[in-house]
């Protein structure tokens, strides 16, 4: 995926087409459901699971709120350590520093650890501008960037590919003999295991990502599962790695929270197969030079709202995107970013601006799946609608003439605000469905509306609201509380009248016993 | 450094609801998590043993006496003609028959064509059945574990420790002399294919481990 | 006790048979309802689409209607939740100290019906009586923000004649989402199709819920592919008895009524 943010497309257009991809709809069925399983299962395992996500989510909020003082805090640790640190302000600074310390080693191929970061600020596409290719080694960012294709998981990105498509895929481009490869998923990832291997060996700079950066002891964390980021951060003798300003822990010790959390929360293990932690330069043992960047690119600006603020705590678990409803039926493509599912729904508005991204924060039912299994306690729905909010306050300051949504949004408000506009407006409603309202339901609903009836019958508007009947409740009990009081009165006067003499014909009309 | 003014200002702004006499240390955080395995010795290295083997790496327990000859053995199960160790590996350990290859900066093809490598480690972790390697005692660089196809590693029994909170304060030392750590959680995985899990992509796709302990080594 | 009616202006409108069980309810169990007919809307819609400060107004009204009642029910786990987890957030917002105060002084007293009969009645046996095959599915609202964690089943398990089964898979959002439905209408459909499934997969001939909201989307989808299955809200199933077993069933279901002339329709 190109960097600069969102796609332009509005989620519900590019939900539509992806829904309708069947193979897509099947594989990240089945992988969700696989996942969430396994995370599940070893979640299970911890009696102290929710302490653990309390202190996940107290420890990145120490973190934030002392972001300043964190980072100079690491820059002094890496320096100290032997690496060297780069600050930049956006993508293209970045790619910039990126580049430059490629070509000050006359590098023409990188090779890449898979990073989130380095996709947002379309690292590839601006090295291959500059004349170097940067090869992506994670068995999935390889099976993607040699389809010329874009992720759809964060953690799994070419879930949407079958072993069929990715044998022919290999036959047509990997640059080991793959004649009489199988589909088998083993052979496959022999086919790159070779392919690759060649590359690690001779390449001179390799880029990463970084999970974690620990501020007192300068470390920088990789967390992976297939060895080729251990190749990267080892062999080369150059390493860069790009790291987004909130992707620090303050201590070593806060390690031993976040590395129960991540594992268990995104691959659905114990612990995942490699884990590197390395500071700096080590004379003989690993590159003879490292840079650390640090990127900003929009993070202050999620920094500085109170609310959104919470959305930097993210760890990219994907824990999130496999119990979304939403994003296990549209993928990641329809979120047109870097980042899909829930986080990206709220991340993505954040850093490009809720007028470019207003679509994502409705992408959402906010049925709290997502908040439930976040390890750093991430309030999504919170986060969700509070954008919601600003995406509507945008709308108000940008345009002169309001939209149907706000008029009607406002009419409605308008019309709760008073209980006898509610009442004429609950009959108005009943007096107008009659063109539609057939059989006691409704199979199309006029203008706007008409997408709940593309699939769905309506309720068609009884004849009595519920208000309507507890009136002639109310008024039938005091009808009949007030007969029985006549119907007392008068049984008292017989009784009286019985006593001092016969009235009771005087009382005939009014004394007949209640009805 | 324009760039890193701008962003740490940016930062400062962003954050002027965060009163000016505020510590970092005044946030707090509750540590209620569990700091300590409550397991005896036994059953830590148990539990190691087991986890090790859910990621599909062969496991032995074995007393100090035996541990040679297991570790001949699996050498030459496994087919090793050319094995590389680490330059401070126990003679014991050390297997007859077998080239050794002695690190001492071997260049990564001779590494890439050996058929496997020999080394301590740092600490295991029961709960997560995790080697740590620190680049300390026995251990070596961190190529001699990543390029050849198969690792043979030692853990003693006293290293294991049961959690990943034991673990991190163990390698405070290591960490505060900025050493690089790698854990090691079974051989290398991947499961991108349509999701099965295939093992081994490019770390050593075979790892085998050895216990070693005192008494309790009767299996 | 005496309880105030928080019947939600889509029941009140919509579903008016909700409305009336509660209170059917209610009074079996010897307890008073009053229902303020100044009430109309909790604002959760407006709160949800991002129109906040249209909210503030709602809240205040709300505050004015409800606020001396020892307790306010809700026959909704979403109205319920939208007064309980966001009423503060609003108050915040209007950045209006006495409203902050009344809403935390009422807050507590709001509860929604299944966490009414059990946490504050204490009763799990209301005297009911439904002799169907009934699946339960628990609302999002209900299962995540007001936690009522098992008294809705509990309450049916206790219905006499019930043929209780468990839906599949039923802590999965139905896919309604108040505005989403709409504006994301073919991803809420795409999430319907399994909620649907695994309804249909129980033999259930009764879906229930404590919201109308998702009920009317599950049941939508259930009418219009004639699945010979309905949807009932979980005070009317708590309502019935041998007496008066399901009157406003029929209203739940399909009135198909005969149209003179309507021939193919």
């Amino acid at each position: 995926m190109a960097g600069a943010g969102f796609s332009g497309v509005p989620f519900p257009k590019a939900a539509r087409q992806a829904l309708a991809d069947t193979q897509l709809r099947r594989n990240l069925g089945h992988a969700t459901a696989t996942i969430r399983r396994k995370r599940a299962d070893v979640v299970g395992e911890l009696p102290d699971w929710e302490a653990l996500r309390e202190a996940g989510r107290a420890i990145k909020q120490r973190v934030l709120r002392h972001l300043d003082s964190y980072l100079e805090e690491l820059e002094e640790s890496v320096r100290r350590a032997g690496g060297l640190v780069h600050w930049a302000r956006d993508a293209a600074e970045c790619n910039q520093i990126v580049t430059e310390i490629a070509h000050a080693h006359g590098a023409t191929e990188v090779v890449k650890v898979k990073s989130l970061t380095t996709d947002e600020t379309g690292l590839n596409e601006a090295l291959a501008a500059a004349g170097v290719s940067a090869i992506e080694t994670d068995l999935a960012e390889l099976i993607v960037q040699l389809g010329d294709d874009r992720p759809s998981h964060i953690l799994v990105p070419a879930i949407h590919k079958n072993r069929a498509e990715i044998r022919e895929l290999f036959r047509r481009t990997l640059d080991v003999d793959t004649g009489g490869l199988s589909d088998q998923p083993a052979e496959l990832a022999g086919a790159a295991r070779r392919h690759l291997r060649r590359k690690f060996l001779s390449a001179k700079v390799a880029v990463s990502g970084v999970n974690f950066a620990i501020a007192d002891t300068g470390a920088v964390c990789v967390v992976e599962s297939e060895g080729n980021g251990r190749m990267c951060l080892t062999l080369p003798e150059v390493l860069v790695s790009v790291m987004g300003i909130e992707k620090l822990l303050p201590t070593w010790q806060d390690l031993e929270v976040f590395l129960q959390l991540l594992p268990r929360s995104s691959t659905g293990e114990r612990m995942n197969p490699y884990t590197s932690f390395w500071a700096g330069v080590r004379d003989g043992d690993g590159p003879r030079e490292f840079h650390l960047v640090l990127l900003d690119n929009g993070r202050t600006k999620v920094l500085a709202d109170q609310i959104g603020r919470q959305t930097l705590h993210c760890i990219r678990c994907s824990a999130c995107l496999n119990i979304c409803p939403v994003y296990e039926r549209t993928g990641g493509h329809a979120y047109g970013s870097v980042y899909p599912g829930p986080i990206g729904a709220i991340l993505t508005p954040q850093l490009v601006g809720v007028e470019r991204a207003g679509s994502l924060p409705y992408a959402s039912s906010l049925c709290g799946a997502c908040y439930e299994v976040c390890p750093v306690k991430i309030n999504i729905p919170e986060v969700l609608v509070h954008l919601r909010a600003r995406v509507v306050a945008e709308h108000r300051a940008e345009r002169r003439l309001p939209r149907p949504e706000e008029l009607s949004m406002e009419t409605l408000a308008w019309i709760f605000a008073d209980r006898r506009r509610y009442e004429l407006a609950q009959r108005l409603a009943r007096l107008g469905q009659r063109p539609w309202a057939r059989s006691g339901r409704i199979r199309r609903l006029p203008a706007a509306l008409g997408g709940w009836t593309e699939g769905r019958d309506a309720p068609a508007l009884p004849a009595q609201t519920f208000r309507e009947w507890w009136r002639e409740r109310e008024r039938d009990r005091a009808r009949e509380r007030e007969k029985q009081r006549e119907g007392e009165q008068v049984r008292q006067r017989i009784s009286h009248g019985d006593s001092h003499g016969n009235d009771s014909s005087r009382h005939d009309s009014g004394g007949k016993e209640p009805e | 450094m324009i760039a890193r003014e701008e962003v740490l200002a940016r930062i400062r702004e962003a954050l002027d609801d965060v009163p000016d006499g505020e510590r970092p240390e005044d946030v707090l955080v509750e540590r209620a998590y569990r700091q300590h395995d409550d397991a005896s010795a036994s059953e830590r290295v148990a539990r190691f043993a087991e986890r090790v083997a859910d990621y599909k790496a062969a496991v032995q327990w074995v007393s100090p006496e035996e541990l040679p000859a297991a570790l001949m053995r699996a050498l030459h199960a496994r087919g090793v003609e050319r094995l590389v160790v680490p330059p401070d590996l126990p003679a014991a350990w050390r297997p007859d028959g077998t080239e050794l290859l002695v690190d001492g900066e071997l260049a990564n093809d001779v590494l890439d064509a050996a058929d496997g490598v020999l080394t301590g480690c740092a600490l295991g972790i029961a709960e997560t059945g995790t080697i740590v390697l620190d680049g300390g005692a026995r251990q070596g660089r961190r190529a001699i574990t990543l390029l050849p196809d198969y690792h043979l590693c030692v853990v003693e029994a006293a290293q294991i420790v049961g959690s990943v909170p034991e673990a991190v304060a163990a390698l405070d030392g290591a960490a505060r002399e900025r050493r690089p750590i790698t854990f090691v959680s079974g051989p290398s995985a991947t499961s991108d294919i349509e999701l099965s899990r295939v093992e081994g992509v490019h770390g050593p796709r075979t790892l085998e481990v050895v216990i070693v302990g005192e008494a309790e080594a009767s299996h | 006790m005496r309880a105030a009616l928080f019947v939600t202006c889509f029941n009140d409108t919509v579903f008016p048979a909700t409305g009336k069980a509660v209170v059917r309810l209610l009074e079996r169990l010897g307890h008073e309802v009053d229902f303020p007919v100044e009430q109309t809307c909790c604002g959760q819609l407006h709160f949800n689409t991002g129109y906040q400060h249209e909210t503030v107004p709602l809240l205040r009204r709300f505050v004015r209607v409800f606020g001396d009642y020892e307790a306010v029910v809700a026959p909704s786990g979403s109205c319920a939740a939208m007064v309980r987890d966001y009423y503060p957030r609003v108050a915040e917002l209007a950045a209006d100290e006495p409203l902050a105060a009344a809403v935390a002084a009422l807050v507590p007293r709001v509860h929604e019906l299944s966490e009414f009969l059990v946490g504050v009645l204490g009763v799990i046996d209301v005297g009911a009586y439904y002799p169907h095959r009934v699946t339960y599915h628990p609302t999002c609202h209900s299962l995540r923000l007001l936690k009522v964690g098992d008294a809705p089943l509990r309450l049916l398990r206790a219905v006499r004649g019930i043929d209780l089964v468990e839906l599949p898979a039923a802590a999965e959002c139905c896919g309604f989402g108040g505005t989403f439905a709409i504006k994301n209408a073919d991803t809420s459909m795409a999430i319907l199709a399994d909620k649907v499934r695994n309804v249909l997969d129980t033999r259930a001939e009764v879906c229930t819920a404590g919201d109308n909201s998702c009920l009317a989307h599950i049941g939508g989808a259930l009418s219009r592919q004639r699945t010979g299955v309905r949807t009932v809200h979980l005070a009317e199933i708590l309502a019935s008895t041998e007496d008066d077993a399901d009157p406003d069933g029929a209203a739940a279901a399909v009135q198909v009524e005969a149209e003179v002339g309507e021939g193919t329709g």
